[in-house]
């Protein structure tokens, strides 16, 4: 007889992911400018989880479900409030969550750099394999924390994924790109920004988010890693961009080809 | 003040019409240097030697910058960054990879797809998909800015700047490139179009996707889609227009079987004049179309297609 299979090194080292959720408006809500030009009104509006994380943090479940991760670990840095989107976290299927906060305002915003990092001292206590993070926020559309991240742990970069397969030492990332897609080769451990189309991401059922009440959440402040958050960009002014006159509604196809023609669009 | 400007640079040849729109956001901040980096870019670089307005252009001729990895291109700008106060790209995928990694190694603040240059350290920006405009003023030593090239107009030719080769700066070898799957397509790209033709998820199949196509061609168009027409795999994802895919401004954007939601609106709502063609009066397109027609687009388009 064959002796039993040996111990699968792969799952008794497999690794740790962590994933950085933001807190942000509702993708759904309208946002409007405040009056007096100092930014975006969040008073009273719809917050959820940033819709980029909410496919990396189902991307790392899915890791874990297939034996590649062990654990997975939500962080969010910002406002007391983000606890919310982290209780999505876990009760999509994280293990635990980090709640960094760096600002009481809601209003306040931390930059990608000071995010960056106090992302970069958790990895360093936390020791993951893999870092699973939003192409970009919804709010800000800054599309950089990633990208930063990396640079400050020295590690490769899978910026915009629409695949991720991996296998080892190495990990195989296609990148959604302006010209199609480019598939490249990173060593792990590695940073992995995801883009839209990597997964549908689930939602969370009733049980689960019950279970999610009781997982384990760590508060820490942006002080306790010795990160100075202080922004790097002044908000000189947030104003509404011009707004499109309203048109014409044409009757016909006939009457849409004069219209254009006479605005000399063809 | 110097400005270096990171050129677009794709399969060793200049893409012209983001670096010189690029270039007049540059031009605004200082005396501007271009940067050609990839696998044999001398070709690139004498491109960008005759874009008007340019005082000279680097190449930087090396394996490592043949795919444009992140790693070894950030490290390039690390390498060069000493002799300039702003590092400028076209906000391309290429750049959105590349200028973050390079501005934390320099410890300070990218900022990203800007839309008007106020002052060499103030920027205008949208967030929020377009619904708000933020200002914002860096405190850095360096600036690293990302362009928005749909709202500069492209510098001319009519330049001859000198070509100075400079060192690689090596290669970790963090990364390796596998693939690149582009398509190949005789119509004009989507970003630079004077005119553009996109389908949403109303069109309902990759195959009657060959309506928007065709239209697109009667009017020598590039061809857009919504992120659901993309996501349903009836249309390649570099199609995308919109908060999350490509930003246009052509003169003549034709949206047909798309409801208009604020992430779609974000790519295109700078367009100078937008048809829509949905057959839902009250579908949020409308609000910002100046020419809108309430009807099937089986009948309207294949009509339209052939009036034209
Ligand atoms: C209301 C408001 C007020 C602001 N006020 C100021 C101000 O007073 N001073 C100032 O300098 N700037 C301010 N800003 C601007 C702001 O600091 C940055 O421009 C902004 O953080 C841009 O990054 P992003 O969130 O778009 O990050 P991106 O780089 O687009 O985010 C990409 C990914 O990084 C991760 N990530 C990002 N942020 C977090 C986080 N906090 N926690 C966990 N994961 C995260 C997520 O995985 C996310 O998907 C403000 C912005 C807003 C909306
Ligand atoms: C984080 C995030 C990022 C996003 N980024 C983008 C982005 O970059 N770009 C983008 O486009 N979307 C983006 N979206 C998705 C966006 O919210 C919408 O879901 C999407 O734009 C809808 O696409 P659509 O208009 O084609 O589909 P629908 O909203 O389903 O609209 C289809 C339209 O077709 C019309 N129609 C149907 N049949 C016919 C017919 N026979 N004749 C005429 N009209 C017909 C219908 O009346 C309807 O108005 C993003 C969403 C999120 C959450």
């Amino acid at each position: 007889m064959v002796s039993g299979v040996a111990p699968d090194f792969e799952e008794k080292h497999a690794m740790k992911v962590l994933v950085p959720v933001k807190r942000v408006i509702d993708y759904n809500v309208k946002v409007r400018v405040k009056a007096d030009g100092s930014g975006v009104d969040l008073a009273n509006v719809k917050m959820s989880m940033n819709p980029f994380d909410e496919i990396a943090v189902e991307q790392a479940i899915r890791l874990k479900e297939a034996g590649k991760a062990e654990e997975v670990v939500a962080v969010s840095i910002g406002v007391k409030q983000a606890q919310e989107t982290l209780r999505t976290a876990l009760a999509m299927g994280a293990d635990r969550a980090i709640l960094v906060i760096a600002a009481d305002d809601v209003h306040q915003d931390i930059e990608p750099l000071a995010v960056a990092k106090t992302l970069k001292a958790i990895v360093d206590e936390e020791q993951p394999g893999l870092v699973l993070a939003g192409k970009q926020a919804i709010d800000n559309d800054m599309n950089a924390t990633g990208q930063m991240l990396s640079a400050l742990l020295g590690w490769s970069q899978g910026a915009f994924a629409s695949e991720l397969d991996i296998d080892g030492d190495n990990a195989v990332v296609t990148r959604e790109v302006d010209g199609g897609l480019q598939t490249i080769k990173v060593k792990m451990p590695t940073v992995v920004t995801v883009d839209l189309r990597l997964n549908e991401p689930r939602y969370a059922s009733l049980p689960n988010i019950m279970k999610a009440k009781k997982k384990p959440l760590d508060e820490k402040t942006a002080a306790d890693y010795g990160v100075d958050v202080s922004p790097r960009l002044e908000i000189v002014s947030t104003t509404e961009p011009e707004a499109r006159k309203a048109g014409e509604i044409v009757g016909s196809v006939d009457e849409l080809v004069a219209k254009l023609k006479e605005a000399g669009a063809i | 003040m110097a400005v270096l400007l990171l050129a677009e640079v794709a399969g060793g040849e200049l893409s012209v019409d983001a670096t010189a729109k690029a270039l007049t956001a540059a031009k605004a901040m200082g005396d501007v240097t271009v940067l050609c980096a990839g696998a044999g870019c001398g070709g690139a670089a004498e491109a960008a030697a005759k874009l008007d307005g340019v005082s000279k252009v680097l190449c930087a001729d090396d394996a490592a910058y043949g795919n444009g990895l992140a790693e070894p291109m950030a490290d390039l700008l690390v390498s060069l960054a000493g002799d300039y106060e702003h590092i400028v790209a076209p906000a391309t995928s290429s750049a959105k990879n590349i200028l973050p990694r390079a501005a934390a190694l320099l410890d300070v603040m990218v900022i990203s797809d800007v839309s008007a240059v106020v002052d060499a350290n103030t920027f205008e920006r949208p967030i929020y998909a377009g619904n708000a405009i933020q200002t914002v003023k860096s405190s850095d030593a360096k600036k690293i800015v990302s362009v928005r090239t749909s709202t500069f107009d492209a510098a001319g030719e009519g330049g001859s700047a000198a070509v100075e080769a400079v060192a690689a700066a090596g290669n970790a070898g963090l990364s390796e490139w596998v693939e690149d799957k582009v398509a190949e397509s005789d119509r004009p790209e989507l970003t630079s179009a004077g005119v553009v033709v996109s389908g949403g998820r109303g069109v309902g199949s990759e195959e009657d996707f060959a309506l928007i196509e065709k239209l697109a061609d009667k009017l020598n168009a590039a061809v857009g889609a919504s992120r659901a027409a993309v996501d349903s795999g009836y249309a390649p994802n570099d199609w995308q227009v919109g908060q999350t895919g490509k930003v246009v401004a052509p003169d003549l954007y034709v949206a047909i079987g798309i409801s208009g939601a604020i992430q779609h609106l974000a790519g295109m709502k700078d367009s100078k004049i937008i048809v829509a063609i949905n057959k839902d009066e009250e579908a949020p397109i409308f609000q910002v179309a100046d020419y809108g027609l309430v009807a099937d687009l089986f009948a309207a388009v294949p009509e339209l297609t052939e009036k034209l």
